[in-house]
This record gives structure tokens, C-alpha cells and sequence, in this order.
């Protein structure tokens, strides 16, 4: 029961096959059997859990149940949750119990799914390793000694060791497709504004969007039909219909046009990567696709650009983080001055305190033309790259990361090698666009991920692509031998 | 582009971060490398390109200028440090 998907999950709760109890039980289960060594829940929600479980299954006898009532899920710890401790990985938030519910997470409860815990993460969303979090690193169950990738590790590391049939992510630069990679599962990001920031705590706040972390494409459009929609409260949630995500995850691809920019395939490129993504693309043209080579020149700026416009907007939202309304507060402060400075600095990490210094400096003055506008003029410029794309093609493809997940401690003292693990996902995020990994196969025993990049709101077609492809393939299906 | 130490202990300062003067040399070493891989932008040609601010060039929603929000201060200061009739205390601004 512990590998099945939650469309499977969902069919079995309804047939009566296995109650919601039943289902969060067992994933509880596993949850205190592997996180010790996973490291991949900062908390475990288990009392709240199986009183949820319990409503679900009323809620699924009285026959009014949605798609996903009694699925048992887990949040990235980004989310705030009413009355339950959301930390988003940092000492600054260790005794924050949120007085309010996200939107997402609320979508969620309210659709009657089962909130099992919040997910480790780096501290907030900075990092790629998910080495950053205060509660220590998430390990990648695929081979322990790894990473899992971050700043989504924990949700995507528990989905990955089926200690949760699925989990929410958040993705700035990569942070859902990059772990999703690492871990070979299926992640998404959503076009910017598809989902609500409401209740996400800030990281970007032009860049950052929430998705969903499955095994299989079938999933993520269940967990999209949940997410997706507007959202008053965020005054950068668009408004837009909302289409049904399973309705076209059968349509046929003859034809597609799959662009492959040749960027993507340069220097930097692990050569088994690279046989991976090519085997995959091979598939799709069995499958019907029509492939072409394309170009999207900017690429090599999208690192660049990316470590101004990020950094600039993280010093601005955490400069929230003051000592005097909520979170840590350092003891006995002199002044006022000593109790802001003290208490940021003990409550932010290393990499926090490095990116808000960055972003103080670009943003500071005599520097904002040369760096913030000089980098939202080079944004434009690669949003336009994609945009003269997609009038050739309906989607891109190509690796989601230049390798597969390294081991624990490899990057943590070189932040740029670090930052450059994202090369293929930041500009993405850059240009506000919708895509997803799905998994491709393996290099030396290890997940590799295939980057599907969508148009704005193509959502459907992306997870429509992903399903074809999981159809003729079971890549998406392998368990790590310790969890199966 | 590097910066030095005096950088470092300005930025700081205007970040409001304390930081360990044994760790400034590293935060030197750091946020250089880091404004070195930046510095590639300067090589681009922008001069006549608009600056884009949000993905997909919206402009602010507005809405109507009434209250919506309850109060819930009670709850809210729960979470804070220290608080005294509904106030935020913090160490003494002005003598």
C-alpha cells in the first residue's frame, strides 16, 4: 500500500479497500521507522493527523468525499499551519507556531487531505543541497551519503522513501525540479501566480511559486486541481479559470514539437546525463514527437542575473525578521540596535546571512542601476529567448540538473559551484514560465531527471507530456530497495 | 568586482546582521566570488531594454479602500518576545 499513488490511494479509499486510518497510520509509521536516518520531517503532526483521518473517512462514508479526502500528504515547512510549528528550517522560527493558515495548505485540509508533517527544507528555500536547514541535512534514499537536492529535500526525500505518498514543494530557482531530479520523482512548477503565496513564507517574491511533488505526472494534476487558483490575499495571484489537470493527461502527442536548446547540452553536462535525456527524447519521437534544435542564447546570464534579483528581494523580505514581534530574540539586549543585529545574526544560517549581504550591497547606494536594473533588463532579455521559442515549439526539453546528486558536504563550502547546480532550472523561474522533472532513468545507480519547460499556463500540456511518456516508461515507478 | 573588509562591516551594518569579526575575512572570500560570477552581466548590451519586475508584466491589483481584516492583536502578541497592554516592548529608544 505504501507505493501506490495517491490516484490509486484515492480509488482504494472509496472502494472501502483501506480507510484514511488506516493509510495515515502506516505512513506514520514509516515516518518514525526512517526519519532518524532521513532526517526528512522537522515535525511529525501524528495526533492532528488521525483526527483527520478519522473526519476523512466520515467524509468518504457520507459519499461527499473530493479526490483527495483521506490521502495522507506532507508540507514543506514553508507553509505557514495554523497552531503548528512552522520553522521554514531556520533558528529564526524554531518557537513560531503560525497564527494562520496558508492558502495552499488550506486548499489542502479543506479538500479533506491529510497533513502528516512538515518537510525539512534548506533554511529558507536557500540552498540546493537542503545542507542549510538549522534541523540538519536531509539525506537522499537513493544513497545516503548524497544529497537530496534542495531547498525541497525533506518533501521530496520522504516522497522518494514512501514515507508520504506526495508533498508540496516551493521553487525559486529549482527547488521542487532539482530535488525531484536528484530523488526521481515527478515535480512541477507552476507558471508564476497559478498558485497563491498567501501564507509562504517569502524567499523571491517575483520568482518564488508552490507545486507539487509526486511519483507520477496522474498525480501532480490531482494535487494542481487542489492548488491552482486565484487568491485575493496575494495581490500577485492571477486571476484566471483554472482547467480540470486530469482532463487532458490522456491526449495523444503525435506531432508535438519538443525543442531541445543546445545550451543545454554544452559544457558542464555530465556525458551520462546526457545519454539519459537523449534515450528520453528518443522515446517521445517513438512516441510521435517531432524534435528540433533551438537556441536560447541568454542561458549563461540566468546564474548570473538570478544571484541579484534573489538576494536583492531576500535581504528586502527578511529584513521582516526583527527581534520585536515575533521569533528569535536574542538575551539581553543593550540598545535597540544590539537587539536587531544580535538577534538576526544568531537566528540566520550562513548561507541567509551571506545572500542578505549580497542583496544589501547590490541594492545599496550607488549600486542599484549597475546591479538590480542591469539585472531586471537581462531578465527581460531571457524571457524573450523563450518567448521567440515557443513560436517554433510547444515545449522545451532537456536535463533538469548537470549531474546527479552529490555527496554530503561536495559543494557546501563553495556557494558559486553550489549556485551553478541550478543552471538549468533559474531561468525558468526568471521568466515566470511552468515546468516539471519527471524521471528519465539512471547514471551509476542514481535518478536523472528530464526537464519538460511549458509556455505560460500550459500546465495541462506539460503534465499531458509527462503522462504519455510515464505510459511507456516505469522509470517513475522505482523505489529505493531499502523502502520498498 | 571584490569587496573588502570595510565593505563588509558597512553592508553588515546596513543588513542589521551582527557579525563575528573572525568571520569577515570569509564573507570577503564569499560575497567576492559571488559579485565575481555577477559580474558577467556588465558584458551585455542593455541599453535599450525595459527592465521587467514581474514575470508577466502585471501591474499591481487594486481593491477597495475598506477594512477587511479583523483585529486579532491578542493573538498575534502571543508569539512576541515581550509585550505589556497590548504593546511590543523593546530596550528604551529615548532618554
Amino acid at each position: 500500500m505504501h507505493t501506490k499513488t495517491i490516484s490509486q490511494l484515492s480509488a482504494a479509499l472509496r472502494s472501502g479497500e483501506v480507510s484514511s486510518v488506516e493509510l495515515t497510520t502506516l505512513f506514520l509509521e514509516r515516518i518514525k521507522q526512517h526519519n532518524p536516518a532521513l532526517n526528512c520531517f522537522i515535525t511529525v503532526t501524528e495526533a492532528q493527523a488521525l483526527a483527520a483521518a478519522a473526519a476523512a473517512d466520515q467524509r468518504l462514508k457520507a459519499g461527499n468525499a473530493a479526490p483527495l479526502t483521506g490521502v495522507p500528504i506532507a508540507h514543506k515547512d514553508i507553509f505557514c499551519t495554523e497552531g503548528v510549528k512552522t520553522t521554514c528550517a531556520s533558528k529564526m522560527l524554531d518557537n513560531f507556531i503560525a497564527p494562520y493558515e496558508s492558502t495552499c495548505t488550506a486548499k489542502f485540509r479543506d479538500a479533506g487531505a491529510v497533513m502528516l508533517g512538515k518537510t525539512n527544507m534548506d533554511e529558507f528555500a536557500m540552498g540546493s543541497s537542503n545542507e542549510t536547514s538549522y534541523y540538519g541535512a536531509v539525506k537522499n534514499p537513493w544513497d545516503q551519503a548524497r544529497v537530496p537536492g534542495g531547498s525541497s529535500g525533506g518533501s521530496v526525500s520522504a516522497v522518494a522513501a514512501r514515507l508520504a505518498p506526495a508533498a508540496t514543494g516551493t521553487d525559486t530557482g529549482g527547488s521542487i525540479r532539482q530535488p525531484a531530479a536528484l530523488c526521481g520523482l515527478t515535480g512541477l512548477k507552476p507558471t508564476y501566480g497559478r498558485v497563491s503565496r498567501f501564507g509562504m513564507i517569502a524567499f523571491a517574491s517575483s520568482l518564488d511559486q508552490a507545486g507539487p511533488v509526486t511519483y507520477s505526472a496522474e498525480d501532480a494534476a490531482l494535487m494542481m486541481n487542489v492548488m491552482a487558483g486565484f487568491d485575493g490575499r496575494d495581490s500577485t495571484s492571477v486571476e484566471r479559470d483554472v482547467p480540470d489537470y486530469s482532463a487532458d493527461l490522456n491526449n495523444g502527442i503525435e506531432g508535438l514539437k519538443i525543442g531541445l536548446p543546445k545550451e543545454y547540452f554544452g559544457e558542464g553536462l555530465d556525458d551520462s546525463i546526457a545519454r539519459v535525456i537523449d534515450a528520453a527524447v528518443k522515446e517521445y519521437e517513438a512516441l510521435g514527437a517531432v524534435v528540433k534544435e533551438i537556441s536560447l542564447p541568454n542561458t549563461g546570464l540566468a546564474v548570473p542575473t538570478y544571484y541579484v534579483v534573489a538576494p536583492a528581494e531576500c535581504s528586502t523580505n527578511l529584513s521582516r525578521f526583527d527581534g520585536v514581534r515575533f521569533g528569535h530574540r536574542c538575551d539581553d539586549p543593550q540598545d535597540l540596535f544590539d537587539l536587531y543585529t544580535r538577534s538576526r545574526g544568531e537566528g540566520f544560517g550562513a548561507e541567509v546571512k551571506r545572500r542578505i549581504m549580497i542583496g544589501t550591497y547590490v541594492l545599496s547606494a550607488g549600486y542599484y542601476d549597475a546591479y538590480y536594473l542591469k539585472a531586471q533588463k537581462i531578465r527581460r532579455l531571457i524571457s524573450e529567448d523563450f518567448r521567440a521559442a515557443f513560436e517554433e515549439v510547444d515545449v522545451i526539453m532537456g536535463p533538469t540538473a548537470p549531474s546527479t546528486a552529490f555527496k554530503l558536504g561536495e559543494k557546501a563550502d563553495d556557494p558559486v559551484s553550489m549556485y551553478l547546480s541550478d543552471i538549468y532550472t533559474i531561468a525558468v523561474n526568471m521568466a515566470g514560465l511552468p515546468a516539471a522533472s519527471i524521471p528519465a532513468g539512471f547514471a551509476d545507480g542514481l535518478p536523472v531527471g528530464l526537464q519538460v519547460i511549458g509556455n505560460y499556463f500550459d500546465e495541462s500540456r506539460l503534465l499531458n507530456v509527462a503522462h504519455k511518456y510515464q505510459q511507456a516508461t516505469d522509470w517513475h515507478l522505482q523505489v529505493p530497495k531499502e523502502f520498498q | 568586482m571584490s569587496v573588502d573588509q570595510s565593505d563588509i562591516t558597512k553592508v553588515a551594518l546596513l543588513a542589521r546582521l551582527k557579525i563575528d569579526e573572525a568571520d569577515v575575512p570569509q564573507y570577503v572570500d564569499n560575497l567576492s566570488n559571488i559579485l565575481g560570477l555577477v559580474e558577467q552581466m556588465s558584458e551585455v548590451n542593455t541599453d535599450d531594454v525595459v527592465p521587467m519586475a514581474h514575470p508577466l508584466d502585471a501591474a499591481q491589483r487594486l481593491r477597495a479602500d475598506e477594512v477587511t481584516e479583523t483585529n486579532q492583536r491578542d493573538k498575534f502578541q502571543a508569539l512576541a518576545p515581550q509585550v505589556e497592554s497590548g504593546l511590543y516592548l523593546v530596550p528604551k529608544v529615548i532618554e
